[in-house]
């Protein structure tokens, strides 16, 4: 069984159609790559995928591990190991970060029947990961994300995803905003976490993300469907040649 | 021919007349002070209740929220003092000098009196009255004259409170506590006085609470008349979490010094009904003060905020920040005026209110009023109002924390911005303590 199946999935934002019947499968241990010009649906997918609210899905389904998620809260879809990079990872002034990660990690562990961390095993953690991914304890104790440049916003993410040891990582343009040395630092921690276990959704709009992070597979993704799939010499492809044929092939 | 029309009076009013013809000849206090009482009650007579045509409390009024007056409390028995110690909670974290009132008498046995740092002393509003203490006669309503009527209602009444005062130069190593409880077993009138002189230069946090061990339908009318000296550093940080139906009118009157120190913060969760005012006079030049709050609304609670900063002489500096959370039909109301007289150049005042709306049917007023005499000032304003922000709740649900516990994470921090202004940690934390409380009974 596929650890994730979307199978004709349309999806409507204000009245908009922007998946128009996608499919996409996913087994475990394996790093897909989706690809696609501006306004192709990328962030739609990711987003619907987390569960997030005025995404409509008017038909098709998404099956994790064989269970239609589409009727869960995202929180509830988080517990069962779906984890979504922002793109743009929100502040939240107010709300220490080790708060945060500790009400998080905890919050999924109630939901799965598992004993809350105690605060030790959650520190020791929690500064392993950081210190991996240099992030600086002082950032721990501000407030979630506040004052964060935007590299530092994306570790953040991949620190979120190292604690929270999500099965399904969708990663939204993670590649956006960061300089070659952050690029690395965050491909760095990705990789770490492949495991047979886990899957990788990396969506990008540029091939550059793909020499640090490899895919197994590259989609293609145009108006709403995927309309090529191949291996990651097709990233390599894409940059040479750009997206126009695939904006016509699509229409 | 113009003819002052007064309605009829309210039942409130009428028992208001006729508790004070009882109970005036009994209230503490003898010649100097019964005189004060008279003249205050005259000014009540005069103009009755307030009500909504009264600028200063056009969303409290009082003349159609008071159905009636209740009696005034008795003096507590054994068995008020036992529920009262129940209701105590002393807020362990800042170890604070507690200094305890029932039903608003103090009672000695509950407070802390024990090695009084020197240069500290604090006494009972109602004994130094029935002394005659002529130092307090000449002070009290002097501090920031005002002709408010729940102040002159208070000045009719007032029993008990606490008087306090620090000598010039001293630091007080813990915090006082007043802790007004209510714990009579019928719902009753209850006025309390106090009155705190912080000398030059002198160091103080004074907390001050009122908590109801019952849900009965008090009327509370607190006052408070505060003096900062020159060079002094006061915080003073007022809980109201009074019981569930009843009413509560509060007043600060204080006066801040030169190159002073001085930091209000009103937290309130409590009574059915609060108004909180506070006539804050800015008396010398180069002083720094904050005042803030925050209110955590249900049901249909009803809190009123009205502050009056008078800016009378130069070069001060004030920050108004008020945050109210309002779930259910709750209300919160804020008016705050601020004056800068024509010789204050150079003030620099800002003021800004937010607040959260938790359901459709809270409403938030806000009233802010700039009154500017001076050429030479920086004066501002800005209010919020708004639900909590859809893209966060997201982004914490996406992390695996349920909606309930994602709105409690950004009701904590939109409310800790406020609290963040207090400057002692202690107390920072045991009021985000009560916020975290209030946010687990919430529905």
């Amino acid at each position: 069984m596929h650890l994730l199946e979307v199978k004709n999935l349309h999806v409507e934002v204000d009245g908009k159609q922007i998946l128009n019947g996608l499919e996409l499968s996913i087994g475990k241990g394996s790093v897909h790559a989706i690809m696609g010009p501006n306004g192709s649906g990328k962030s739609t997918l990711a987003h619907v995928l987390a569960g997030k609210a005025d995404y409509v899905v008017t038909q098709g389904e998404v099956l994790l591990d064989g269970e239609d998620i589409l009727a869960l809260a995202p929180d509830e879809r988080a517990a069962k190991g779906l984890f979504l990079a922002f793109q743009y990872p929100l502040e939240i002034p107010g709300v220490a970060t080790m708060t945060f990660l500790r009400t998080a990690l905890n919050a999924q562990r109630k939901k799965r029947g598992e004993p809350e961390l105690l605060v030790p095993e959650f520190v020791r953690r929690v500064n392993e990961v950081a210190g991996k991914l240099r992030i600086d304890k002082e950032m721990l104790r501000r407030g979630v994300n506040v004052g964060f440049s935007g590299g530092e916003k994306k570790r953040n993410e991949i620190l979120q995803m190292a604690l929270l040891e999500p099965r399904l990582c969708v990663l939204d343009e993670t590649d956006s905003g960061l300089d070659i040395d952050a690029l690395k630092v965050v491909s760095d921690g990705v990789n770490r976490l492949r495991s047979p276990d886990r899957a990788f959704v990396v969506i990008t709009h540029y091939q550059r993300l793909l020499e640090y992070i490899v895919p197994d597979v590259v989609h293609v993704l145009s108006k709403g469907r995927i309309v090529k799939t191949g291996g990651k010499a097709l990233a390599l492809e894409l940059e040479a040649t750009g997206y126009a044929q695939y904006r016509d092939e699509a229409a | 021919m113009n003819v002052e029309v007064r309605p009829i009076k309210t039942a409130a009013e009428t028992a208001l007349a006729t508790s004070f013809a009882m109970v005036k000849r009994a209230l503490p206090g003898a010649a100097a002070v019964a005189a004060l009482r008279e003249n205050a009650f005259r000014r009540f007579e005069t103009e009755g209740l307030p009500h909504r045509r009264v600028e200063e409390w056009k969303y409290t009024d009082l003349r159609a929220l008071m159905r009636d007056a209740k009696p005034l409390a008795g003096v507590p028995d054994a068995a008020a003092k036992a529920r009262a110690k129940q209701a105590i909670t002393t807020l362990a974290s800042i170890e604070a000098r507690a200094i305890v009132f029932v039903d608003g008498v103090f009672v000695p046995e509950l407070s802390d009196l024990a090695d009084l740092e020197t240069g500290l002393t604090i006494g009972s509003m109602a004994q130094r009255l029935a002394g005659g203490d002529p130092h307090l006669v000449a002070h009290l309503g002097k501090l920031v004259p005002t002709d408010d009527v729940a102040v002159a209602l208070n000045t009719a009444f007032m029993g008990d409170g606490a008087v306090i005062h620090v000598a010039e130069g001293v630091a007080l190593a813990r915090p006082i506590h007043l802790m007004f409880v209510n714990a009579g077993k019928e719902p009753a009138s209850i006025f309390v006085r106090s009155l705190v002189v912080i000398e030059n230069g002198a160091r103080a946090m004074l907390v001050e609470s009122h908590v109801g061990s019952n849900a009965g339908e008090d009327q509370v009318n607190a006052a408070l008349e505060l003096k900062v000296g020159d060079a002094a550093h006061v915080d003073h940080v007022k809980i109201t979490g009074q019981g569930a139906g009843a009413l509560h009118v509060s007043s600060l009157m204080a006066t801040i010094g030169a190159h002073a120190r001085f930091n209000e913060f009103l937290f309130t969760t409590g009574a059915a009904v609060v108004r909180n005012q506070m006539f804050v006079r800015f008396s010398g030049e180069g002083t720094i003060a904050g005042v803030r709050g925050a209110s955590l609304l249900r049901g249909r609670q009803h809190t009123d905020t009205t502050l009056v900063a008078d800016h009378a002489v130069a070069d001060c500096t004030s920050r108004e920040v008020f945050k109210s959370v309002l779930d259910d039909e709750s209300r919160s109301v804020f008016q705050g005026k601020i004056i800068v007289r024509r010789h204050a150049q150079k003030t620099d005042a800002k003021m800004a209110t937010h607040a959260l709306l938790l359901s459709d049917t809270a409403e938030a007023d806000n009233k802010p009023e700039l009154e500017i005499f001076a050429d030479d000032v920086q004066c501002g304003h800005g209010a919020t109002s708004g639900d909590l922000d859809e893209d966060l709740l997201f982004y914490l649900k996406a992390r695996g924390i349920p909606a309930k516990e994602a709105e409690a994470l950004l009701i904590q921090a939109f409310v800790g911005e406020a609290v963040e202004g207090i400057e002692h940690a202690g107390l920072r934390d045991a009021l985000m303590d009560q916020v975290v409380a209030w946010l687990a009974a919430r529905k």
